[in-house]
């Protein structure tokens, strides 16, 4: 048994390794992701570019101003003279704020009064937008503190504090760094697509030469099959985690807070589903074109879109939340965030587990069935 | 005793029957020829007996064992070579045949000695280290043989082994066939080529999923076509063949090359009326003279009757 697997593994390995365009895939495409996800893909908000135009141009004003300035979340690019530009500045992206502080702006606070000013946000990035408004608020409330504290020192002599303390403490990934958030979601994206592409496409390739049927008069056994064709992707697709795992921590400053044990099991479990699904696809398919297309459709949005790696579940309409229970990746990174992110073991995920293992019995049991049914393994 | 017995074998693809009640026997050592033209259920009844398709009823062994039950221990005693050239392109022949024998789990040792034969035999001794790929298809295909005889099977399978392949290299092929038949190696082996069939000890004609013939080369000409056959050496052989077949006293009438197979009742009186029907057509008749039929007469006699 062990013997036939390794022949089959040999067999496999020398054909990956000669078969430059594949390889190239299996090394191109995870280094691809990391850096395209790693640095072009961020949802941090910082560097706002600011306009103001300042009517009053008071001492009061100016500390309003700094305070945005030295928040770090924004940058001052404009400083106007009018307040038509701002339309021109807005339409154009060259900035993402603007605020109008009117000319009575010292007078009123100087008097006790009340005194608004205007912020005008672009809302085409909506949730960009909805952080923007948030740090704003966070600013002028947070000046609005100053001012009546230091109306209450001169009237009274006593100091003033706010009747609630506020002081939020984010855990896990305090600095709120997306990429703490998406190399998770990277590995199980990329470990996804590429084992479920390479899978079926090194099946259906034997049955497009009709070396699949040269294999099944050999009285190999469908399970000696499978495990030796499988191997080769399982080693290159570890690998790959390794690579993301190194670069997300090289590059990004992304460790893994929980054990490495639990992590490769975890890795390992996924791989059976990746590979089952891939395995699935191959019964399905006559030539590796075919086989492509559907490996590369059916693991690539799902995983993107339906598993929480780029868009939070929780947020979702509940139909869709719905078909997020049918995308293996939403348990693998749900168990995966938990071991990088918050170091927790598997007592945490063993749902995730549970599910994990049920996926990849139904698809090893479903293609090994279809497998036997195309009479291309008999037993 | 019989290496492979078939007895009322019919697969059905839906509605479509691609074997119809089909029975007949091999005998051990024997080279047996399947033939037929292209969709008429060669390449079915040969996956049935190999144990890659089931049998929609029927049944057959094959060294002793029931394909509807035993095809584990089937697939042990086998050697196949299917129709399309099934190696790895991508591997170096010694890869090719170090990986097949792996998965028919020889030891290290017998592997060793396997390959080496294989190779011997197939004449590949300089090309051990060359990408499949690059050899040319007599090269391939006797390689393919090699590969499919590594675990010294009982029966070998050749479905259509000689496809394509320059006329040098198909003698050369039959050569290792009839070492193998001397061997004791039963040989099932499936062609459209009719020359090579006359190489078989047995050959089995199937037409539309049915057997319409059996027997050795010489009984398949002598018993199936009883009327004298007239080789016709003439000038505009369409034309001479289109004015013959309107003629009723000629049987059977084909074009072989550029001269004409006629079968009449008569041999004198059927190459009078031929040179006397040709000559009314101002059609120069350069000779005729009586042949035995080859397979080919005796194929187009069985399979294009109406």
């Amino acid at each position: 048994m062990f013997s036939r697997i390794r022949s089959i593994s040999i067999k496999e390995f020398r054909q990956v390794s000669r078969d430059t365009r594949s390889l190239g895939i299996l090394i191109f495409i995870p280094a691809f992701m990391l850096l395209m996800f790693g640095y072009a893909v961020n949802f941090d908000v910082d560097d706002i570019a600011l306009a103001v135009y300042d009517e009053d141009n008071s001492v009061q004003s100016r500390q309003l101003i700094d305070k945005f300035v030295h928040s770090g979340y924004f940058d001052l690019k404009y400083y106007l003279d009018s307040p038509r530009e701002i339309d021109r500045l807005l339409d154009r992206e060259l900035i993402r704020v603007a605020i109008v502080i009117p000319e009575n702006f010292s007078n009123s606070i100087i008097r006790g009064e009340d005194v608004s000013i205007q912020v005008l946000i672009d809302g085409a990035n909506a949730s960009a937008a909805a952080t923007v408004m948030g740090y704003t608020n966070t600013i002028v409330q947070d000046y609005s503190l100053d001012i009546l504290s230091e109306t209450m020192l001169t009237a009274k002599g006593t100091t003033f504090a706010p009747p609630i303390d506020y002081h939020p403490r984010v855990w896990y990934n305090p600095e709120l760094r997306s990429p703490v958030f998406l190399i998770p979601g990277l590995i199980a994206f990329i470990l996804m697509v590429t084992s479920a592409v390479s899978t079926s496409l090194s099946i259906v390739r034997e049955k497009e030469l009709g070396t699949m049927e040269q294999l099944a008069v050999s009285s190999i056994h469908p399970v000696e099959l499978i495990i030796g064709k499988i191997m080769p992707f399982v080693l290159t697709s570890l690998i790959s985690t390794v690579f993301i795992l190194l670069g997300g921590y090289l590059l990004f400053g992304v460790g893994v807070a929980g054990s490495f044990l639990w992590l490769s099991l975890l890795v390992v479990l996924f791989l059976f589903v990746a590979l089952g699904w891939g395995l699935l696809i191959s019964t399905t398919s006559d030539t590796q074109q075919v086989a492509f297309m559907k490996a590369l459709t059916t693991t690539m949005l799902p995983t993107f879109i339906l598993s929480g790696f780029v868009f939070p579940i929780h947020n979702m309409p509940v139909a869709v939340q719905v078909i997020t229970y049918i995308v293996p990746a939403r348990y693998f990174l749900e168990a995966l965030r938990a071991i990088m992110v918050k170091g927790v073991g598997g007592a945490v995920f063993w749902e995730q587990i549970i599910a994990l293992l049920i996926f990849g019995f139904i698809l090893v049991l479903v293609s090994t069935r279809r497998m036997k049914k195309q009479g291309y393994v008999t037993v | 005793m019989n290496a492979i017995t078939v007895k009322n074998l019919t697969r059905k693809f839906g509605d479509f029957t691609a074997v119809d009640n089909v029975s007949f026997d091999v005998k051990r050592g024997e080279i047996f020829g399947f033939l037929g033209a292209n969709g008429a259920g060669k390449t079915t009844v040969i996956k049935m007996l190999c144990g890659l398709l089931t049998s929609t009823s029927g049944n057959a062994t094959v060294a002793g064992y029931d394909i509807n039950t035993q095809p584990e221990s089937i697939k042990r005693t086998i050697g196949y070579m299917s129709q399309k050239f099934s190696l790895y392109e991508d591997l170096t022949v010694s890869e090719n045949l170090n990986f097949f024998g792996g998965v028919y789990g020889l030891n290290e040792r017998d592997l060793n000695d396997r390959i080496a034969w294989a190779v011997e035999m197939a004449g590949l001794t300089d090309k051990k280290g060359a990408l499949t790929g690059s050899l040319p298809v007599g090269w391939k295909q006797r390689l393919a043989l090699g590969c499919a005889l590594l675990h010294r099977p009982q029966v070998v399978f050749l479905d259509e082994p000689t496809g394509g392949v320059d006329p040098v290299s198909r003698r050369r092929f039959w050569d290792l066939i009839f070492t193998l038949a001397e061997e004791g190696v039963t040989v099932f082996v499936t062609t459209h080529y009719l020359d090579e069939a006359e190489y078989c000890n047995t050959i089995m004609l199937i037409h539309a999923g049915k057997i319409v013939a059996g027997g050795s080369p010489r009984q398949l000409k002598t018993e199936h076509i009883r009327y004298p056959m007239l080789e016709v050496n003439c000038t505009g052989i369409i034309e001479s063949l289109n004015i013959l077949q309107q003629q009723d006293w000629v049987i059977e009438s084909s074009v072989f090359g550029t001269l004409l197979h006629v079968s009449v009742e008569n041999e004198e009186a059927g190459s009078r009326k031929i040179k006397e029907v040709l000559s009314e057509h101002n059609i120069t008749v350069h000779g005729i003279e009586r042949i035995v039929p080859s397979l080919e007469d005796v194929f187009i006699h069985l399979t294009d009757k109406p």
